[in-house]
């Protein structure tokens, strides 16, 4: 693998071995600290998680083997100034994806203006012919988004990806903050740092702004889970159990009277809102994936008949696609009237001809990225892979070239980490989350930060061994 | 709560119940062979077999028999579902998928407890380490009801727990009697020989009763007195007589919180009464063993009706 440190941001220290002012109050705590303690504490961390069971099942591997996701010590610090901007330019996001959403499901005048090719939604699999014409309960489709941001510069963050479909990590981010006072309580007196503890209650709040009309009375919310096998299980409890939320399997509910209803002790009783975390191919068998059975059979049709809310609302997944993102800039200045203040990463759609010449000529210079995928499966990262490896991917990528993005290999920003050597920078990135309802648009300050553990490596996914840390906003 | 979360939280502790009450007839065939020599104790082993289900399949794998071979595939064999290890594993599967209903103190126990044995048990067995792997046995399992008598709110959750809890020892100490009941009954050639008196206090040591039954009678040993003991003594914590009680009163809860009985009230009320009503000479009349198996089949239908009253599965 390449260093790639040196040429990159460090957020702690500066240029000139100085530390940053974000940092300064953690370093002076930090020299303090005898580091054999931390090293020790390091280790409870690990015992904790366990005990806890906040861990996560990783697919292909042995059934049901649970693992740990790395928790790393260093907090990740953003000052309060950095936070307004980031904001601001996350909540003109959102309000664009959902206007954006809106737009696609009923009169597209975003094609129409030809701001976006028809084509991108055409034998695209995230559009959902079930939801044209449709408006979801108070007009949310996003109700909980993931902006994945990175840095690469003081004043330089930039989007990577939207995930508008069923953002997962909000756990990591509440336990890692858990962890950090449990482990530093002294920390938090001596550092200004905003709470993200009542995120819990605020998606509760926020979900239940979105009752359907059917709603009599207080919404009943429900997180619908794939099941204890599914890799983020943990995170689906967790954030029932906080909500007071029940955690149910689609063999819980069924269709009752025009509601969907959950089989409890004392009979059926019917939900209002449905915190799904099953994807939208397997929500009904009856409208998509015939074999699922991890849906409920009908439930499209209720939630067309306006009795019942599906958070995320089915379809948002189109705003996923690696296509659509390259097209945001044009779709936030289309539904908000203003420029950007979040750019994207500079991106080539290789379904054009020119952009894929360039791709094709400086391939070991570039990322390269399937358009529909996820959790860094299925992509190139042209700078650290062999001949070999560059030669397979340059016959997919001349085979459906449609189906790829090509972007910079950028030099994201550094965080240290707490090495078995001390401090060692490594790459960062950040998704804050984002909460939708009528009520308007909240952002949890922070958000979780994902850490490439290897040395140089720029994977952060914690899937491919990335770990996380506390991120920090500070107060004003 | 959910039908499919009171099915898993009532068999969330069904488990653990049978993995503590497996340790304390393993720690009795343990202390057989210690005391009485390795003979006398193969008997015990294989009447411990008997007691929970197994002996057919452990002769069905063909292991040689002896205490070790016996205690190895009922504490941790991958191959037996109902190993010691594979209860709690079970039990641990059920509390996380439960994880919303019970409490991060329970979680935290039974969680724990997995770990623990799970890593006591990766090895085999041994003699020397049996006593301390039976130890943790109990010593976890009661970490996951303390944490439940400390923490849970008194909901139907911890009723459907402790309903859980009491059918399957009521089941448990019914099955030591299902196979030891001659130990009890009258014979000439036995009374007052040393066999007896083993006998009888392995019978007592397997549901922990030896101490309490010595402490209310003076140190005095008699079958009939030892069956009323554990049949009909309401102050002994493993009686079939104690166990309903208490499930009479968690049954009542669940009532009083849904604000209707169900069949499996009435079923239970019916039962209840029968056994309440029963003296220890009417039951060695009726035959202590029929009585035993009638109490068992019994005892199955009131889990059954609780089941089907409370929609544990579609």
């Amino acid at each position: 693998m390449t260093s790639t440190e040196n040429a990159s941001f460090d957020e702690m220290i500066g240029p000139d071995g100085s530390v940053r002012p974000a940092y300064a109050g953690y370093r002076t705590w930090y020299d303090e600290q005898d580091k054999s303690w931390l090293h020790k504490q390091g280790g409870e961390a690990e015992g904790f998680f366990r005990r806890t069971g906040i861990t996560f099942n990783v697919y292909g591997d042995t059934a049901g083997e649970e693992r740990l996701i790395p928790f790393d010590m260093i907090p990740r610090i953003i000052t309060a100034q950095e936070w307004r901007k980031l904001s601001r330019g996350i909540e003109q996001r959102v309000r664009a994806l959902n206007a954006f959403l809106h737009d696609l499901y009923h009169r597209q005048e975003i094609i129409r203006s030809g701001r976006l090719p028809a084509r991108l939604l055409a034998r695209n699999d995230a559009f959902l012919p079930e939801m044209v014409g449709f408006t979801p309960p108070g007009g949310v489709y996003t109700h909980i988004v993931g902006i994945d941001l990175v840095r690469t510069g003081p004043d330089e963050f930039m989007v990577l990806e939207d995930n508008a479909r069923t953002p997962s990590g909000v756990s990591y981010m509440l336990e890692n903050r858990e962890t950090m006072m449990a482990m530093f309580p002294e920390l938090f007196t001596r550092i200004p740092v905003r709470p993200v503890q009542d995120y819990p209650r605020r998606l509760a709040k926020s979900l239940a702004a979105c009752a359907p009309p059917a709603c009599k009375g207080r919404p009943v919310v429900a997180v619908l889970t794939p099941g204890i096998y599914n890799s983020a299980y943990f995170e689906h409890a967790f954030l029932a159990d906080q909500m007071g939320a029940e955690l149910v399997e689609g063999s819980d509910l069924r269709v009752v009277d025009g509601r969907i209803a959950m089989r409890t002790t004392q009979g059926y009783q019917p939900v209002d809102v449905i915190y799904r975390r099953v994807d939208d191919e397997y929500l009904d068998p009856l409208s998509f994936n015939p074999n699922s059975v991890l849906g409920v059979p009908g439930i499209m049709d209720v939630y067309r008949a306006g009795g019942v809310t599906i958070a995320n609302a089915p379809g948002t997944g189109i705003s996923d696609d690696k296509a659509i993102y390259s097209f945001m800039p044009e779709i936030v200045e289309f539904y908000t009237g203003e420029k950007p203040i979040l750019p994207n990463v500079p991106t080539w759609r290789c379904s054009e001809p020119e952009a894929l010449r360039y791709v094709l000529d400086n391939l070991k210079e570039l990322v390269v990225k399937e358009v529909h995928g996820s959790g860094g499966y299925g992509m190139l990262i042209g700078p650290t892979s062999s001949k070999a490896e560059l030669a397979a991917f340059e016959k997919k990528l001349r085979a459906r070239p449609e189906n790829y993005i090509a972007q910079p290999t950028l030099s994201l920003s550094t965080v240290p980490i707490f090495a078995k050597s001390g401090l060692a920078p490594r790459h960062v990135d950040l998704r804050p989350f984002v909460l939708v309802s009528p009520n308007g648009i909240d952002i949890t300050p922070g958000g979780l930060t994902r850490v490439a553990l290897k040395k140089g490596s720029l994977v952060v996914n914690s899937s491919q061994g990335g770990g996380t840390k506390d991120s920090w906003v500070l107060e004003d | 709560m959910l039908g499919r979360s009171a099915n898993g939280i009532f068999w969330m502790f069904r488990y653990l119940e049978r993995a503590e009450n497996t340790a304390r007839l393993l720690e009795a065939g343990f202390r057989m062979a210690l005391t009485r020599g390795v003979g006398a104790a193969d008997d015990e082993w294989h009447s411990v077999l008997v007691t929970i289900g197994q002996a057919d399949d452990f002769a069905q794998r063909g292991y040689d028999f002896s205490g070790t071979a016996v205690t190895n595939f009922i504490l941790r064999d991958r191959h037996n579902p109902g190993s010691v290890l594979n209860m709690v594993e079970q039990a641990r599967t059920n509390a996380r998928a439960v994880r919303t209903a019970i409490t991060r103190e329970v979680w935290e126990a039974t969680n724990e407890s997995w770990m623990v044995l799970k890593e006591l048990l990766a090895r085999p067995v041994r003699e020397t380490n049996l006593g301390e792997v039976l130890t943790a046995i109990r010593r976890q399992t009661m970490l996951v009801r303390g944490a439940m008598d400390g923490t849970m709110l008194r909901n139907e959750i911890f009723n459907f727990a402790r309903i859980g809890t009491f059918l399957e020892r009521a089941d448990n100490t019914a099955r030591i009697l299902d196979v030891k009941y001659y130990v009890l009954l009258p014979s000439i050639a036995w009374v007052g020989s040393s066999l007896d008196n083993s006998q009888w206090e392995t019978l007592l040591r397997s549901v922990s009763g030896e101490r309490s039954y010595r402490w209310l009678n003076a140190g005095a040993m008699d079958p009939r007195g030892i069956a009323e003991f554990l049949i009909l003594d309401g102050r002994f914590p493993r009686s079939l007589a104690f166990c309903y009680e208490k499930l009479g009163s968690n049954m009542n809860s669940l009532a009083r919180e849904h604000g209707r009985k169900m069949p499996s009230h009435d079923l239970l009320r019916e039962i209840g009464d029968r056994l309440a009503s029963q003296d220890i000479e009417h039951i060695f009349e009726q035959g202590l063993h029929e009585f035993i198996v009638e109490f068992i089949a019994s005892n199955q239908q009131i889990a059954d009706a609780v089941a089907a009253d409370y929609r544990f599965v579609d």
